[in-house]
């Protein structure tokens, strides 16, 4: 009798739990698909005809798919030279940070002087200002340096991440342990042998999710290209994109199908990195 | 000897970043900081220092307070969609982390923040457009007139809000889910024998142990909602077309003085207010953790 009634309330109890892991599993179904709704209808709407666009409700597969859209973009605009441009920037950025970041995160960890606590305090300081505070003096920098409507503009305000400084540096804080360089020391390694064999091949994890959080970071800059890139084969993809629609005419047709070009390779290469990324912008999340 | 040549290699090892720094960044630091005590219209030669004149005109610009009042609006009205709604799904997704979709739901929603802004901007500018977008169809079939969402004062604030929560969204969400795995699993249990539902536990025990974690988020929040530029540019073009006339921010409203005006000492001034904003913001989140180590 009461061994039954026991089953009987875990049935009960079992049942409850299952219809508050489906309403949750609903809620959150519904919100990550409208989340996604507008960069669906972006791309699909790239492929309407401008009568189709006025549809309500918007359709999410057009009924008859063109692609004069993307025709007329490709035709009109530099596009293709822009996404070149913004790859090119994103890439060197990113070699430049990688480079940067390991160097000195590795020494800002593991050498213990006075002066460079001193650097380390610096990095910190000026990690908390926007790039937005300092980016007029730096674009005076690029003209009389003579690069302005360049790559190496851009890549002039993007050589250096404070972040990714702090991000190696806690990792071989936490990664690599001293008796490991000391054994390689006594063994007659030299610094930079300990540094290239030893310490790099320790951190790739680490360099992998700061590499792309570095190129997402550039791919994505907007202000920066915006002040520096002032002739139009110059834009990155961004810029071109914001001020193509700056026009008499806003096309919303032909604007999507220009977002949709840039959006699908982007999307499709986080999800690939998804995991780095993930890992890359979790970890600014533990700075203290 | 050897101890020499250590301290060479991490001195020569550290020179050239270190060169970079200064040159990329503490320098353009600090000429901003010389430079909003200067007047220098880029085409005269000389910069004759002006102490605070540049602030004091500051005070009295009415583009300026525009700019400065919508963009703390945008910057606060984020924060208040953002930081609830984040942590309710974190806490949702945390919860569902053994089911299969919970990669799903985590990488549709971080999505927004990754992809680039402008293409991102222009779903919205559609969906908010007063003719085409069906935001004003949708709202029509409840009877409610279509609204000039990118071109009325206010509602085009509103719009540049949901757009910029839309993208902050995945980062916060993705914080609080850091966040929710190192809480201690021990504490829920002796929560639920003592008969505590999963919304008491959430409210008891989640949100005063993530304290810290929606004081970071919070301020991450805040300071780049205070840097909002490419999205009130896209979304927000005034009836001429100018982009970014509509809502105007402070980092159109200094870019504008620099290079529309000419006027880069009173730019950077303006760049110092910006950094006074940041700076206070970050002091705020240190003092209020400090305290709460302290009890």
């Amino acid at each position: 009798m009461s061994s039954n009634r026991s089953t009987e309330s875990g049935k009960r109890r079992r049942f409850r739990r299952m219809l508050v892991d489906r309403s949750i599993d609903v809620v959150l179904l519904t919100f990550s698909l409208l989340m996604l709704l507008p960069l669906v209808f972006l791309v699909s709407n790239g492929f309407k005809t401008p009568q189709e666009m006025l549809a309500w409700p918007p359709t999410v597969i057009p009924a008859n798919p063109t692609i004069d859209n993307f025709a007329a973009v490709l035709t009109q605009t530099p596009l293709l030279r822009w996404i070149l441009n913004s790859i090119l920037f994103a890439v060197m950025s990113t070699i430049a940070i990688l480079a940067t970041s390991s160097i000195a995160g590795y020494i800002l960890a593991k050498f213990r002087y006075r002066s460079l606590n001193i650097i380390f305090a610096l990095v910190l300081a000026t990690a908390i200002v926007p790039f937005e505070v300092y980016m007029i003096p730096l674009y005076f920098q690029a003209q009389s340096l003579g690069i302005l409507n360049s790559i190496w503009a851009l890549l002039l305000g993007y050589l250096v991440m404070s972040f990714g400084i702090f991000l190696i540096r806690q990792n071989v804080i936490h990664s690599i342990p001293d008796e490991l360089l000391e054994a390689a020391r006594i063994d007659g390694a030299g610094e930079l042998w300990i540094f290239f064999r030893i310490v790099l091949p320790l951190l790739r994890g680490a360099l992998g999710a700061l590499g792309v959080l570095a190129f997402f970071q550039a791919w994505t800059a907007f202000a920066w290209p915006m002040i520096v890139a002032t002739n139009r084969e110059a834009y990155t993809i961004e810029v071109g994109l914001a001020l193509f629609q700056t026009g008499f005419t806003v096309d919303l047709g032909r604007l999507s199908a220009a977002s949709a070009l840039v959006l699908v390779p982007s999307i499709t290469l986080f999800v690939i990195l998804r995991r780095n990324f993930v890992q890359g912008v979790a970890s600014t999340g533990l700075k203290e | 000897m050897l101890r020499r040549k250590r301290w060479l290699f991490a001195m020569l090892a550290i020179l050239p970043t270190l060169a970079i720094f200064a040159w990329v960044r503490m320098y353009p630091i600090a000429e901003t900081l010389r430079l909003s005590l200067h007047k220098w219209d880029i085409l005269s030669k000389n910069k004759p220092f002006i102490g605070l004149g540049n602030f004091q005109e500051l005070m009295g610009d009415r583009l300026f307070h525009e700019a400065l009042l919508n963009t703390t609006i945008i910057a606060f009205g984020v924060l208040i969609i953002t930081i609830p709604t984040a942590m309710i799904l974190a806490a949702m997704i945390h919860y569902r982390t053994r089911s299969r979709a919970s990669g799903f739901y985590e990488t549709a929603i971080f999505l927004p923040h990754v992809v680039s802004l402008v293409p991102a901007a222009m779903a919205w500018k559609w969906i908010f457009d007063a003719r085409l977008g069906p935001l004003n169809a949708f709202l029509g079939m409840f009877g409610i007139e279509p609204q000039a969402w990118l071109f009325d004062p206010t509602l085009s604030v509103i719009s540049v809000i949901v757009l910029c929560s839309w993208q902050a969204l995945g980062y916060a969400v993705l914080i609080y889910l850091v966040g929710f795995k190192s809480l201690p699993v021990s504490l829920y249990e002796a929560a639920k024998l003592d008969g505590a539902s999963g919304p008491q536990s959430f409210w008891f025990l989640s949100i005063p142990m993530l304290k810290p974690i929606t004081l970071y988020v919070s301020v991450v929040t805040l300071v780049s909602g205070f840097n909002v530029y490419a999205q009130a540019f896209v979304l927000a073009s005034d009836a001429q077309g100018a982009p970014g006339r509509q809502v105007r921010v402070l980092v159109l409203d200094m870019l504008e003085n620099s290079f529309r005006n000419y006027r880069v000492g009173y730019a950077a001034s303006e760049a110092v207010v910006l950094l006074v904003i940041v700076l206070v913001l970050t002091l705020i989140q240190f003092s209020l953790l400090r305290e709460r180590g302290r009890s």
